[in-house]
């Protein structure tokens, strides 16, 4: 388990980025009592595995990615989901003051000690990009000695890299039931996957599968930082 | 959504010209496709809650189909890789291509109210 925190706030674009890579952290977190606010900015809405033959539609999919994240916040422990609003794929687009402004409200009416989301440069997803440049913009506009902590996922291909390995990794052994229930939660996105990890283990795989070992996060680089001001 | 029953569909395109009518068109390979593949150039598309007229709907026999719409004012829209279709409880067109992995490739719907959110 990491440090103590006062309260968390977890800020990404889309229903199930919690599952994969901070689901453990945040279940441990949530154990501890440690309040967390999850502020996911869209459904879902423009994602694919809609299934051949299909089990929704372009239409309905938001709602049961809703329902997906409702289960997935439950399974973790998160009580404090706020939906943000904005439509799937388009984040990068919205006006990019407004965007911070969003992260400065939720962080002026949380005070958390620690913000977790996204690498900019090194979150593959356009969504993912705009989401972490608006947080770290907010942060940065803070002093200092103000900044909460800033927990950042990076899996970008180049990542390694350019970044070195994450100077944060942390046990999520005692948590993988939690974790398996929340990737379980967003079963019209995880399923192809889950059923690949079955697969996995019917054919003899001993070797534990690392969503449910570690999970891994960059500490922001402020002295690094991804642009010079905004 | 059931597979593309050409004469349903067709009665259904029918259905729609001469109207006002709102468009969503879609395409896509994902946002990943490059992530996974680096070799994969990354397109698509991406349309909503767009005013249309056509007094033209066609759907093609061959499989996965194309649907195009030709429109009053000398334009064009249409969608290559149609599998499947559904008129939906809000009287909605919805089809979708939907791919050999289970993703959805493409998508064309036709409503003669905007499509919510």
């Amino acid at each position: 388990m990491l440090q103590p925190e006062r309260q968390i706030l977890v800020v990404f674009p889309h229903p199930d980025d919690e599952a994969f890579g901070v689901s453990g952290t945040l279940a441990q977190y949530a154990k501890a009592g440690t309040p967390i606010t999850y502020a996911c900015l869209t459904l879902g809405e423009m994602g694919r595995n809609l299934g051949n033959p299909p089990f929704t539609t372009r239409e309905e999919l938001p709602l049961i990615r809703k329902k997906e994240l409702q289960a997935s916040c439950e399974a973790i422990g998160i009580k404090d989901l706020r939906m943000m609003g904005l439509r799937d794929k388009t984040v990068e687009f919205e006006d990019d003051e407004e965007m911070v402004a969003m992260m400065t409200n939720l962080i002026e009416e949380l005070n958390p000690s620690l913000i977790i989301t996204f690498y900019p440069n090194y979150a593959v997803h356009p969504d993912h990009e705009a989401t972490a440049r608006a947080v770290i913009r907010a942060v940065r506009r803070m002093p200092e000695s103000d900044r909460p902590r800033l927990y950042c996922v990076a899996f970008a291909n180049n990542t390694v890299a350019e970044l070195g390995n994450p100077d944060i990794i942390n046990d999520i052994h005692d948590v993988r039931e939690e974790k398996m229930n929340s990737m379980r939660a967003h079963i019209s996105q995880t399923g192809w996957m889950l059923q690949e990890e079955e697969k996995r283990k019917e054919e003899g795989a001993t070797a534990e599968n690392n969503w449910f070992t570690n999970e891994h996060f960059y500490s922001y680089r402020f002295d690094e930082d991804f642009e010079d001001s905004f | 959504m059931e597979t593309v029953n050409l004469q349903k569909l067709q009665d259904l395109l029918n259905s729609f010209a001469n109207k006002d009518v709102y468009i969503h068109l879609e395409t896509t390979n994902g946002a990943y496709a490059s992530h996974f593949d680096e070799k994969v150039f990354n397109a698509g598309t991406f349309i909503r809650n767009v005013l249309i007229r056509y007094e033209l709907g066609k759907v093609t026999p061959d499989v996965p189909h194309r649907v195009g719409l030709k429109l009053s004012n000398g334009g064009w829209v249409y969608a290559q890789g149609i599998t499947h279709f559904e008129l939906d409880d809000q009287n909605r067109l919805l089809m979708a291509g939907h791919g050999y992995d289970g993703k959805l490739a493409i998508a064309l719907e036709i409503s003669e109210t905007p499509f919510a959110y």
